[in-house]
């Protein structure tokens, strides 16, 4: 089974760690993830910029830009794409696709990737398809 | 785990919001900062034990506002002299507190604790100063070795900006949307006047004042994250991390002036310049510019380029036009003939800021970029005259050695061909 292990913490407060501290623990988390990727359990990793950076597409009849992150307490993280693309304008456009394709309600916040490090899961523990 | 810097991060991100809190609730400086510092005690011994609460603003709130008002009802007993007026309305907001604090209520206490700072009866040093202490929580010692004063020259700075102020009497209501815009422009304009004190630092006081940078583009994040949906809030957050972005590139490892075109771009910070680049996006949708998304543009061009051949010069000659017609000024326009010399040569440059002559007569760069568009026309004799005026001019060793090599090279010109 794959799973996916997402990363909540205060942004403000990890972005106040002192620069040897904040080294540290990247380097502690380094060594966790070289333990997986060695056993060949580790599937891509990013690091997020900070919610200043996104801005959010609210699906409903006409879709809305919004500035800002995803908001609403009522919805649940259901899943994420990683895309490539020119610029913001590039990005929304993706997501308005993916609305297109899925109407109705629901949001896709478009956050900035500031380091992708593209692992792959090993083959024989991928699920068949 | 014994390692408590996790706390720190916490308790420095929490500090706009609850010193602002007790502020408004204090109505006094002095009192709201020790109601956080004996907030933040409390923290230090509980937190390790319970763990973290899960508002550990809505605690430090709570708990500074509880210990102070403790203190002070005891210390009105002792010396039997109540002081009416700073006990006033505590009953009320105690009832509205437990109902914890919507972020509304955040937004206009933020706001206003950087707006009191901004105050226009302050200097700008000590607008900055009063910030650096009061919002970014940095200690009078940290504050003066990055301003590069004594403690004591600080420590009076800030006592006379806090004395200013409380006879200002800045309005604790909520502010009206023309208000509330108001005070968002005084406090940007404060906040990249932050960043330049740190930005502008020569190499060898860098590591100091590079933090004033930082604690600008901290304070900027902030202001984002209230008004999430202002474009020259993105702009200005743009226009620092692109800037701040070619900090490790700007001096070599003696201390000398690395020119943007020479710079090693390696050296530049790509996770800056990303953030920087998807905020300038974002801005740019806005369709409402302003001079920090102008200039950020201009730097997202720059950062865009990945050699100096590559830099698109018409774009930020047009960028360049667009800021003069937001903000005329004759530095915007001295800026601009370095953009002009690349597209149309170094003559039209020079017919562009030699009108400039008179008011820029005292501005050390005016005299640096005439002189080199003089050189490049084989104008030696003249250049020579601007370098010079541009030396006397210097405001640190590097600058005057930047002149220097200059001069160095028309001398070594003038001895080929004598």
């Amino acid at each position: 089974m794959l799973y996916a292990i997402l990363c909540y913490n205060s942004e403000e407060a990890v972005a106040a760690w002192p620069k040897p501290y904040h080294d540290q623990i990247m380097a502690s988390l380094d060594v966790v993830q070289d333990k997986l990727n060695k056993q060949g359990r580790l599937g891509p990793v990013a690091r997020l910029l900070p919610t200043t950076a996104a801005t959010t597409l609210r699906k409903g009849r006409e879709d809305i830009v919004i500035d800002g992150p995803f908001a609403e307490t009522k919805e649940q993280l259901l899943g994420f794409f990683i895309v490539d693309c020119a610029s913001l304008d590039a990005a929304i456009e993706a997501a308005k696709d993916l609305a297109k394709a899925n109407p109705g309600t629901g949001s896709y916040e478009i956050r900035p990737v500031a380091e992708l490090r593209d692992y792959q899961v090993a083959k024989e523990r991928k699920p068949a398809a | 785990m014994n390692d408590l810097r996790w706390i720190d991060g916490v308790l420095g991100s929490a500090r706009p919001r609850v010193v602002g809190a007790l502020l408004r609730y204090f109505r006094d400086f002095d009192l709201a900062e020790e109601a956080f510092q004996e907030a933040c005690l409390r923290a230090l011994k509980a937190w390790p034990q319970n763990g973290p609460p899960r508002d550990p603003t809505a605690w430090l709130i709570f708990v500074g506002r509880n210990a102070t008002m403790d203190q002070v009802r005891r210390r009105a007993k002792q010396e039997a002299l109540p002081d009416e007026s700073l006990l006033s309305d505590l009953d009320d907001a105690e009832s509205a507190l437990a109902e914890r604090l919507d972020s509304g209520h955040y937004r206009d206490d933020i706001l206003r604790l950087l707006f009191v700072c901004c105050h226009p009866d302050l200097p700008a040093t000590q607008q900055i100063a009063l910030a650096l202490r009061i919002v970014c929580g940095l200690s009078v010692k940290q504050i003066a070795r990055a301003f590069l004063v004594s403690e004591a020259a600080m420590e009076q700075r800030i006592t006379r900006a806090k004395g200013r102020i409380a006879d200002a009497d800045v309005p604790f209501e909520a502010p009206s949307a023309v208000e509330r815009a108001e005070r968002l422009s005084a406090v940007a304009a404060m906040i990249y006047l932050l960043f330049n004190e740190g930005y502008s630092a020569r190499s060898e006081e860098a590591a100091q004042r590079l933090r004033l940078a930082g604690e600008a583009i901290w304070l900027a994040r902030l202001l984002l994250r209230l008004f999430p949906a202002e474009p020259e809030i993105m702009g200005l957050t743009a226009l620092m991390l692109l800037q701040a972005a070619r900090m490790a590139a700007r001096f070599d490892h003696d201390g000398n002036i690395v020119l943007l075109e020479d710079q090693d771009r390696s050296l530049w910070n790509t996770e800056q310049i990303t953030e920087g680049l998807a905020l300038i996006d974002k801005a740019m949708r806005h369709r409402r510019p302003g001079p920090y998304q102008v200039q950020a543009a201009i730097a997202a061009l720059h950062a865009r380029a990945a050699t100096p051949q590559k830099t698109d010069w018409a774009q930020i000659d047009l960028l360049y036009a667009n800021l003069e017609r937001l903000q005329p000024s004759p530095v915007v326009t001295l800026n601009r003939a370095v953009a002009v010399s690349k597209l149309r040569g170094p003559a039209a440059a020079l017919a562009l800021i030699e009108p400039l002559a008179s008011r820029l007569s005292s501005y050390f760069y005016f005299h640096g970029v005439k002189g080199a568009l003089l050189q490049q026309l084989g104008r030696d004799s003249e250049a020579r005259r601007s370098f010079d005026a541009a030396i006397t001019l210097a405001t640190s060793p590097a600058e005057a050695a930047h002149i220097r090599q200059h001069l160095d090279h028309l001398d070594r010109q003038a001895a080929k061909n004598p």
